[in-house]
């Protein structure tokens, strides 16, 4: 067994989710495959705007955060983009659903790249994954490019994965950004 | 002379309508920033932002960087981010805690108050005055309750002339606070957006489009603020002149007469809140303040309180600018503000409920001018409906449109001045 020090990434990671993370050296393959085909599906999900396909991925508890101004903000004293409870994230959805979700009317074109997995250390039976995520955006305004860290907390309930918490950090979070009103 | 040549300005602003090109021509822009953003009072920043000596945060006063500083002394500093040598920046970061900024540049060095301590192989400076050298400062800084107010301009009228009847604005909501004072404390969203600062400026108490742009979340949430907006609601806007206007709906709230009920809840949801401000107030105070609830109002030319909410409005170019959005926070009432925090996030920046769709509006009015026919925009409604209240302030229905003519009546005043 590897202790802790001996794992821990570098200092970067921190700096890249906020937290100190460590990554875990080994892994089942077959869950790797699955994990990714999970997020693939969900960015899928996101890129098509199907909103109730894609509600249904998180578990009752869930969490999506989306920080501003750094990736270390405490999102319980500090502003975030979004900081969603599951209650919030359905009205998000409803919301959308309405169709005079004008800044998502006509809905944004879209296509994200999502690449970089690692797996983080979990001391239960959560699975905690990283990732990069990259967007091409297109809409009324024009084009816009969106990069971000992505961090999974994945929770298998009755057999099916399910989000219990995503962080997103956009890499450009400290600065002025457009409106991002499709699901990121 | 012919006493009818008019000027530029008669010809873009008339009565209730506007020319399009005041929102996208870059040489009016440049006016602007000379004749309105480096004379009139800017709202900067709040004081609670720059808590500890030597905390600085970088805010801006139009299209330019200014540095909100608390020097080593505890006094408040607006500093221009500009080395006197060769112009490099003092400073990139945005925020932080120090006593002196050095220029990477020749590595002269500056107190937080703004003088010049020392430069590098002074030698070559013999018998210069350095007392000449230190970095540039706004002109005039002046607090309010907290909220720091700077102009470039060494005349003019004080801060307070300025603010007139929109005083009582920042009143009522220090007000709301049982301490008295109110805290900029959870850091901004900012939020891009390709379109002119005037149409953010007119959108903040344009009272006729809530009803359409926010229909999507009313319909799907329980809030109350449609009501607000109607065609049968009591509320009325307010010009307080100098460009400032209000929505306020302090009628509607006393017809409900329940306190909190501006927030959308009651009185036994924040027992915490109600005790602190009924011991700092007194009970009849303290019912009235949570019965009235917090201003909506425009201050010209950038801040804009939001009930809940600060927005300060950034200009970057004619056809871009920045909203700058945060939570307010009553300063000892964890309570509230976490509620106050929760509801802010869910409405504005990038991803809000609300101010998402407020940006696609103003973007889309901002392409829209592309089309050169008609040429002015038309701000009329409700010029039959204007009236003078008890204090002679101009008053209208809340989905009028006479805020934004009392704003584009300063604006011309403003940028007609010699
Ligand atoms: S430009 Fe700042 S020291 Fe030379
Ligand atoms: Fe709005």
């Amino acid at each position: 067994m590897n202790d802790a020090a001996e794992i821990a990434g570098p200092d970067i990671l921190k700096e890249w989710v906020g937290q100190p993370r460590v990554y875990e050296k080994s892994f089942n393959p077959e869950l790797y495959h699955e994990v990714q085909q999970f997020i693939f599906r969900e960015a899928r999900l996101q890129d098509i705007h199907d909103y109730d396909a894609w509600e249904a991925l998180w578990t009752d508890d869930a969490l999506y955060w989306v920080p501003a101004n750094g990736t270390d903000t405490d999102p319980e004293r500090q502003m975030s983009l979004i900081y969603d409870n599951r209650s919030r994230i359905a009205l998000r959805i409803r919301q959308l659903k309405t169709g005079r979700r004008h800044s998502q009317t006509p809905p944004s074109q879209l296509a994200r790249v999502i690449s970089n997995f690692e797996f983080l250390k979990s001391d239960s039976d959560d699975i905690r994954v990283m990732c990069n995520a990259q967007i091409f955006e297109t809409n009324l305004r024009g084009d816009t490019m969106w990069a971000s860290r992505n961090e999974y907390t994945l929770r298998r309930v009755e057999g099916e994965l399910k989000i219990a918490y995503k962080k997103v950090v956009l890499i450009n979070n400290n600065k002025a950004i457009y409106t991002l009103s499709f699901l990121v | 002379m012919d006493g009818n040549i008019k000027s530029k300005w008669d010809e873009l602003i008339q009565p209730g309508l506007v020319h399009g090109s005041l929102y996208y021509d870059e040489a009016i822009f440049k006016e602007e920033v000379e004749k309105i953003w480096f004379r009139t009072w800017v709202y900067i920043g709040h004081e609670s932002e720059i808590p500890n000596k030597n905390d600085f945060v970088t805010k801006s006063i139009g299209p330019m960087p200014v540095l909100m500083v608390r020097d080593s002394n505890g006094d408040i500093q607006l500093l221009l981010n500009r080395c006197p040598h060769r112009g490099n920046a003092v400073c990139v970061q945005e925020k932080g805690n120090r006593a002196r900024f050095t220029c990477p540049y020749h590595s002269w060095t500056f107190s937080n108050t703004g003088d010049l301590i020392n430069y590098a192989f002074p030698e070559g400076y013999k018998g210069t005055d350095k007392s000449q050298l230190g970095l540039g400062k706004v002109t005039r800084v002046t607090n309010y309750r907290g909220f720091i107010f700077g102009s470039m301009a060494a005349e003019g009228p004080t801060l307070e002339e300025h603010l007139g009847g929109a005083k009582r604005c920042l009143d009522q909501l220090c007000d709301n606070s049982p301490t008295g004072e109110i805290e900029i404390s959870a850091g901004f969203l900012q939020h891009r957006t390709r379109a002119n600062w005037k149409f953010i400026l007119e959108n903040e108490c344009d009272g006729y489009h809530p009803a359409f742009v926010h229909s999507s979340i009313f319909s799907v949430s329980d809030s109350a603020i449609g009501d607000l907006y109607g065609n049968e609601a009591v509320a009325v806007t307010r010009s307080f002149g100098y460009g400032h206007v209000e929505v306020d709906p302090r009628p509607e709230f006393r017809r409900r007469d329940a306190p909190l009920s501006w927030f959308g809840t009651t009185a036994e949801r924040l027992p915490d809140y109600v005790k602190q401000m009924e011991e700092n107030y007194g009970p009849d105070r303290a019912r009235q303040i949570m019965i009235d609830g917090t201003p909506h109002t425009m201050i010209f030319p950038n801040l804009f309180i939001a009930e809940i909410q600060i927005f300060v409005i950034q200009p970057v170019s004619a056809n871009e600018s920045i909203q700058h959005s945060t939570a307010i926070q009553f300063k000892g009432a964890p309570d509230i503000n976490r509620r106050l925090r929760q509801q802010t996030m869910g409405s504005v920046g990038p991803a809000g409920f609300l101010l998402a769709d407020d940006t696609e509006m103003y973007e889309r009015n901002q392409r829209g001018l592309e089309i050169r026919q008609p040429e002015y925009l038309y701000l009329k409604r409700g010029e039959h409906r204007e009236r003078r209240d008890e204090d002679g302030y101009l008053i209208a229905h809340s989905t009028d449109d006479m805020p934004s003519r009392e704003i584009w009546k300063h604006y011309r005043q403003m940028m007609e001045a010699k």
